[in-house]
């Protein structure tokens, strides 16, 4: 079992904030001080531009950044390192392939989305849809909180383009059967590129670009302990060509000057301009103490405490909590969303923030999930390596006190 | 010092004006979409003084005892004085300073006040 109180000892925020109750994880993990080492690293003794100078130095930040690229093409593991793109995060990643995907779509051609999905998966597809005249179909959820998949087949024919879906609902927090759900998909529709939107599951569960067989795989590098600023879009080699460069302008291009501009290959072609090299330096470290913890470990840490938080709520609060998706903790992500009768997630949530409790209220950039749920708002805590029971036991207590206000 | 004062709570939980006018002259709603909180507010103006106004709604502490408040504070002024108020106005009523994120859902009653008496 891990020991979330050795980790903190890797966490600089801890000792800033000593009484810290940190549950929004799922917003972004706090970083351990590896990560911002090697970017300080990167910043004190060899901050060269990458992949364009041939002195030492530059020679440095690039060989950092190649090695970067290939430490996340192992952890997610994508086949060749040259399809692991860095974008500046996932939502950026993903109109990277919404956009470079614009000229293959047909009007009356569908574009299938589902309802669980964060904003950053919706919008980039509604407005592509509505540019190209295609239509837009959102696949309905079960009360699980996992993508209903009846609705899944019957949304995709013969002229479905692209399907969209999350590996994990940033609300709801349960696990998809991502290569299942693929396995679908392809069964209907062989001809349909998949994106996975994998930005909750991304240091939680295994990303296995291989095994999922989906067309595209995003995340952000900030869920998963690296810093602000890095998003990966990786997936297959031939999906990955596909992509028209929309992003395009220095390092991506081969000939600039002639009739027809040539551009690089993957992954160049798609990331114009310096791309974040500490960035990406923070990301790998962050996948280094992600691997040195173990997954397996980081995922029974975070099972264990989400059985402990649904029971714990459920015996404070009875029948007056609500608790979105399946009650198996073995099925969730670190994540738990709920509404609680007689409190409003604002008001709850920041009056668990005056007692340095951290929670998210609202509907979380997932307006169409709540929407169908018929909650305007919910409150959500997600978890991570650092949390112990006693920051459920906080949480709980504090909301037993807020709610005696309000009764 | 927290935002929850006993004022605000009071306000909350026996929200002052909650209900509907059978004519109002002047009628708004007002939903902020990011949080779910709404408020609906019908007023009557005779010779440009608030004879009377009521409002309804749903949402945080927050959005819902500024509404009561701020209608309390209104009913028998002028309409003039009431589109003169400024969200530093409901901040004295409430007492107390909202932090960055609390100012929508305090502010939400201004909005729909001044919507109500500038739309028709």
């Amino acid at each position: 079992m891990l020991d979330p109180l050795a980790i903190r000892r890797d966490f600089p925020i801890y000792d800033a904030e000593p009484g810290l109750v940190y549950l929004d994880s799922a917003a972004t993990a706090l970083k351990p001080k590896a990560v911002i080492d090697a970017m300080n690293e990167y910043y004190l003794e060899y901050s060269a531009n990458a992949g364009r100078g041939l002195y030492p130095l530059a020679e440095g930040a690039t060989t950092a950044l190649d090695m970067a690229r290939e430490r996340i093409a192992r952890f997610v593991h994508a086949g060749e390192k040259e399809t692991v793109v860095f974008a500046a995060n996932a939502t950026h990643a993903i109109n990277l392939v919404a956009l470079g995907l614009e000229a293959s779509i047909k009007p009356g051609h569908n574009i299938v989305v589902t309802e669980l999905e964060h904003h950053s998966n919706y919008l980039p597809w509604k407005e592509l849809s509505r540019r190209r005249d295609a239509i837009f179909r959102s696949v309905k959820f079960t009360a699980d909180g996992t993508i209903d998949t009846a609705h899944l087949e019957t949304s995709i024919d013969e002229t479905t383009t692209i399907v969209v879906f999350s590996a994990v609902s940033n609300v709801f927090g349960i696990i998809n059967p991502v290569a299942d759900l693929v396995r679908i998909i392809r069964k209907k529709n062989p001809e349909a590129l998949i994106l996975v939107d994998a930005c909750q599951a991304a240091g939680h569960i295994n990303i296995d670009i291989e095994r999922w067989g989906a067309d595209f795989v995003v995340f952000s590098g900030h869920k998963l302990f690296g810093p602000t600023g890095i998003g990966i879009l990786a997936g297959k080699k031939e999906s990955l060509e596909r992509l028209t460069p929309m992003n395009v302008g220095g390092g991506t291009v081969l000939d600039a000057c002639g009739p027809t501009t040539v551009y690089k290959k993957l992954p160049e072609n798609l990331e114009g301009g310096t791309p974040n090299i500490a960035g990406a330096i923070g990301l790998a470290e962050a996948i280094e103490y992600i691997e040195a913890l173990g997954l397996e470990s980081v995922r029974a840490h975070e099972t264990m405490l989400i059985r402990y938080a649904l029971e714990g709520l459920k015996g404070a609060f009875g029948q007056r909590i609500h608790i979105l998706g399946t009650d198996d903790p073995n099925q969730r992500a670190g994540i738990i969303s709920f509404t609680l009768d007689g409190l409003h997630p604002h008001d709850l949530a920041h009056l668990l923030g005056e007692e340095n409790i951290c929670v998210r209220a609202g509907e979380h950039c997932a307006s169409p999930l709540h929407r169908t749920a018929g909650f305007p708002a919910t409150t959500r805590l997600s978890l991570s390596v650092y949390n112990t029971k006693d920051d459920i036991d906080r949480l709980i207590r504090t909301m037993e006190k807020i709610s005696r206000i309000f009764a | 010092m927290t935002l929850y004062q006993d004022q605000i709570l009071d306000h909350y939980r026996n929200p002052r004006n909650f209900g509907s006018l059978e004519k109002p002259t002047h009628v708004a709603e007002v939903k902020n979409p990011t949080c779910g909180d709404s408020l609906h507010m019908d007023i009557a103006v005779q010779n440009g003084t608030i004879a009377d106004v009521r409002f309804s709604g749903s949402g945080c502490a927050i959005s819902q005892a500024s509404a009561s408040l701020l209608i309390e504070y209104v009913k028998g002024k002028t309409v003039k004085t009431a589109l003169s108020l400024g969200p530093q106005d409901i901040l004295e009523l409430l007492g107390v300073p909202l932090s960055p994120g609390r100012v929508k859902c305090g502010l939400l009653s201004l909005e729909t006040l001044k919507k109500s008496l500038t739309d028709k």
